[in-house]
């Protein structure tokens, strides 16, 4: 379970640019289910999930995961916390050029020091789940728009988290891989993993698998709905 | 729930005991994988790290060669000299080299601890044909008549001449004297025989008439070469206007001098390291935009500053021991198999007749601590603050694009 | 002045321990005035990144120190052909009042940045890094000192000044080689070797007791010190004759020459790990209250027991051996 109380966070502070993204905003998300954070561009969704998923520290408030304070830890604990709880998919799908599909799912867990045979083992398992068996020794530059995103999600999961932090996951994807995505998405909240997903693509909050929208404006939580 | 289990192992990652078996597993595990990626990162920018990767195995090649070279020659000098008198006397006449008469030998032959006194008889030559000076030395032990001369290798080669032909030298009453090349000398102690000539007694007399019964100098064995020191201040006391030379100070200026070329060649160098330092310090800092956005990437999805750091030391760990290794190498083939062609002419430089000799090859473990402090460290210091830089990038920057 | 590339390198390390220090100690005064772990400000977020960079700074200030220690022995021993009577480094350490002191600030430089290094590496483990301040206070003690020995270091060089066969038979008349350790030296045998194998007894017991009862930590730091130095007299009094075979030769620089088979660095890499590692149980110690690092701090102080004790192990058994290999016999 993840708390949010009061949480601000302030761009470029005490700077003439200075820019509050998100205003004092409190929440709690419990495990489990599809949660969409919905708004446009510049109302603190993305945000809100880069503090969720312990990428960044508030500026002020607190934000606890099952009952310990994140929020005052320094970015060395806040990575461990991280490595092992969130992983993420990002909009631009942010895959590594010049290494092979295998070599990107297997990135995250580097700094863990697995062993590297169990390491590939999980990593060509993901891949195998997620169809993409035949491209492991593929260059990521070569794959398609719907590979690349779901070696993404393999990515993300190498680590095993429990909760998925997906932003804006169907912006570069047209509706057919959309759907997809959104499936395979959904496949993993009902496993009972936790998926949180930024967007303001109508397609994803109307989505079946949503379970919570939550909408934002300007920096505070306008709206929150049980779907 | 999957990952839920995940999370409760997590805080004995955060808090990990050491030490223990399993733990030090992980860690070599996570430099590999470290190394693994470094150098595919290295691979797949080749040409941008190429051009850094040349300059510093040239600037490591160069600082090589001067240290290998130099120690070569002190050490070459330091076995010559093993065979060389242990002590000299010279006479002084108004704080200038004098001829020693024949009388003093036996002076010196009375002091205690001294168990043989021989004079010597050589000088200088100065050849116009080939604008050199040669070195001049009666030879008693070799037996030379009177009009017989033995030449260095050097000496032979500039002047093209043989064994049977004649050398013809400008007396000190303007006659030539023809002097029959009988044979020359062997080339193994090349560095000091290069250009030395030796005659007969009264070869140098016809040559050089210098006054009857005196000597240029006077050699000395002494019974116990420990007590050299002592026995020269006696001859000091016994012949005040007299000079003893330690060959241990023979050795000592030999060094100095060395050390001093040396050292002024290193310091011409060091312009070179600050543009290398530049260079290394630009390329660090001046990151592509698709490198920042690996970074970038890499800390989004779990890698911690700390981690991008060692990767960041083992960048610089791979291409310095690259080039350390190439530079060194290739200085010490260059030095000990090619002739020495690049630095010889400054830190040799005390004949205009270069001998072609060959050092001993040799390692030396305070050369390999100097050259890593020239070119190693300033490399460090240069890089570590943009690598820094770099690794602090904002884990969320990826997501605010 | 001399001018030869050991020294140069000499100055350039030195140059480069005194500006990462510098630059350091800078960070570490805005870090003292600001430092709160609770903010999440930009300036607290900007303040732990640099954390960072002075823990990489100072890894780089023991390397660098390592290898300045290593560069001032040898080219002291390299040096000792230039200068009438010193037949070795101690001699030319001994040609003016600056050789030993800098010698001796870089051993105490090595040894502050080894605990600064340890001491981060604990403060890294508590989740609100409770050394924060300790840490780099400390920083602060030891930037003076890297000056100081820039300075000194400057000194001696310039005060190194050789005299060669121009001037006439002078040199005849300079000073023999004098021994800086004469005392030590003149140290009998008997009493030397007792107090050696004494100091070895004291730290194996202390280091069962550190084990049992941590609050004993000063005790065992302050034995690993004393070890350090009695292992070192013990170098100059009798086990240097013992390697060298030679009943009037004190140098604890020999050891590292390639004549004897390096022996040197076998002894001196663990002695110094070794002292290292003992002095940093002892800091330590009282951490172990602190709250976040109750759980690490055991381990760690079990792992730095164990290299202590491992190192000065090496130290010992090595030095037996050299002792009962020699030919020379010192004790009848």
């Amino acid at each position: 379970m993840i708390e949010l109380s009061a949480v601000s966070k302030i761009f470029h502070q005490g700077q003439p640019n200075e820019c509050r993204a998100l205003c004092a905003v409190s929440l709690t998300l419990q495990r489990g289910g599809m949660t969409v954070f919905k708004g446009p561009s510049g109302s603190g969704k993305t945000t809100l999930l880069t503090l969720v998923g312990a990428l960044a520290r508030p500026t002020s408030g607190r934000i606890s995961l099952d009952g310990r304070l994140l929020s005052n830890l320094p970015e060395r604990f806040l990575t461990e916390v991280r490595r092992h709880t969130f992983g993420f998919v990002f909009q631009q799908f942010n895959l590594i050029r010049g290494l092979s599909v295998l070599e990107n799912v297997m990135l995250p867990a580097y700094p863990l020091g697995r062993p590297h045979r169990e390491l590939t083992q999980a990593a060509q398992a993901l891949l195998e789940r997620f169809g993409l068996d035949g491209k492991t020794a593929s260059r990521v530059e070569w794959l398609s728009g719907g590979e690349a995103q779901r070696t993404a999600l393999a990515r993300a999961l190498i680590n095993d988290p429990a909760v998925l932090i997906a932003d804006e996951p169907t912006a570069n994807l047209d509706s057919a891989l959309s759907g997809e995505v959104l499936a395979l998405l959904g496949e993993l909240a009902a496993q009972g993993r936790t998926v949180l997903i930024s967007s303001h693509d109508p397609r994803v909050c109307s989505a079946a698998p949503v379970t919570r929208l939550i909408e934002l404006h300007d920096g505070h939580i306008v709206g929150d709905y049980a779907c | 729930m999957p990952g839920a289990s995940r999370y409760r192992d997590c805080d004995t990652v955060l808090l990990p005991a050491f030490p223990d078996q399993n733990e030090m597993r992980t860690w070599l595990e996570r430099q590999n994988y470290l190394i693994d990626y470094t150098l595919a990162a290295l691979l797949r920018r080749k040409t941008r790290n190429l051009g850094l990767l040349l300059v510093y195995t040239l600037l490591v090649f160069l600082f090589a060669s001067v240290l290998l070279l130099s120690q070569g020659l002190r050490r070459e000098a330091a076995t010559l000299m093993q065979d060389a008198p242990e002590l000299i006397v010279q006479k002084l006449n108004a704080g200038r080299h004098d001829l020693l008469p024949a009388a003093w030998l036996d002076t010196l032959r009375g002091i205690r601890g001294v168990s043989a006194v021989r004079g010597r008889l050589w000088g200088y030559y100065y050849d116009p044909a080939v604008k050199a000076n040669y070195t001049l030395m009666v030879a008693p032990e070799r037996g030379l008549t009177a009009d017989a001369i033995m030449v260095g290798a050097t000496l032979a080669r500039v002047r093209e001449v043989g064994v049977g032909d004649y050398l013809s030298l400008r007396a000190a009453n303007g006659q030539p004297l023809p002097l029959k090349i009988t044979a020359l000398l062997d080339s193994t102690s090349e560095l000091l025989s290069a250009d030395l000539l030796l005659l007969s007694e009264s070869a140098f007399h016809q040559l050089f008439q210098p006054p009857a019964d005196t000597y240029t100098d006077a050699v000395l064995t002494v019974r116990n070469p420990r007590e050299a020191r002592t026995i020269a201040g006696k001859i000091t006391l016994a012949l005040p206007a007299s000079r003893p030379i330690l060959r241990a100070e023979i050795l000592r200026t030999y060094d100095a001098l060395f050390n001093w070329r040396e050292g002024i060649v290193f310091l011409t160098l060091g312009t070179l390291l600050l543009a290398f330092l530049i260079l290394a310090w630009d390329k660090a800092a001046g990151l592509s935009a698709e490198e920042k956005r690996e970074i970038g990437i890499l800390k989004a999805i779990g890698w911690e500053t700390g981690d991008i750091l060692r990767m960041k030391l083992w960048e610089g760990t791979l291409i310095s021991l690259t080039a350390f290794l190439t530079g060194y190498a290739l200085a010490y083939v260059q030095v000990f198999y090619g002739g020495a062609r690049l630095f010889a002419p400054v830190l040799k430089g005390w004949a205009v007749l270069y001998p072609e000799f060959r050092l001993t090859p040799a390692v030396d473990l305070q050369q390999l601590l100097v050259l890593l402090a020239v070119t190693v460290l300033p490399y460090i210091v240069a890089t570590l603050i943009p690598g820094w830089r770099a690794a602090i990038a904002d884990p969320d920057a990826v997501m605010r694009g | 002045m001399l001018i030869t590339p050991a020294l140069v390198a000499l100055h350039l390390i030195a140059l480069c321990v005194s500006g990462a220090l510098l630059l350091a100690s800078g960070f570490a005064w805005t870090l003292l005035r600001h430092w709160d772990i609770a903010s999440g400000s930009e300036l607290q977020i900007r303040l732990e990144r640099r954390t960072y960079l002075v823990s990489t700074l100072l890894g780089f200030v023991l390397g660098a120190e390592l290898l300045s220690l290593l560069l001032f022995v040898h080219s002291a021993e390299s040096l000792s052909s230039q200068f009438v009577g010193a037949m070795c480094a101690t001699g030319v350490l001994n040609i003016n009042a600056f050789g030993f002191p800098t010698l001796l600030l870089k051993i105490a430089l090595f040894f502050l940045a080894a605990l600064w290094l340890l001491l981060n590496r604990v403060d890294q483990q508590g989740h609100d890094y409770p050394l924060v301040r300790v840490k780099y206070a400390l920083l602060l003690a030891i930037m003076p000192l890297a000056l100081l020995e820039l300075l000194l270091q400057s000194a001696y060089f310039l005060g190194l000044k050789p005299e060669v066969i121009t001037s006439c038979c002078g040199s005849l008349f300079s000073a023999e080689g004098q021994g800086a350790a004469a005392e030590l030296a003149g140290w009998p045998v008997r009493p030397a070797l007792l107090a050696f194998y004494g100091m070895a007894g004291l730290l194996l017991g202390s280091g069962a007791a550190l084990w049992r009862w941590p609050a004993l930590g000063a005790l065992f730091a302050a034995i690993s010190g004393l070890t350090f130095v009695v292992a070192i007299a013990a170098i100059i009094a009798f086990l240097s004759l013992y390697v060298y075979e030679n009943p009037n030769h004190h140098c604890p620089f020999c050891l590292l020459k390639a004549g004897y088979d390096y022996v040197g660095y076998a002894l001196y890499l663990p002695l110094f790990a070794a002292t290292a590692a003992g002095l940093g149980a002892g800091l330590l110690a009282p951490c172990r209250h602190i709250a976040s690092l109750r759980r690490v701090m055991p381990g760690e102080m079990r792992w730095l027991t164990g290299v202590a004790l491992a190192g000065f192990g090496a130290f010992y058994v090595l030095a037996t051996a050299l002792i009962l290999r020699s030919n020379l016999i010192l004790l009848g």
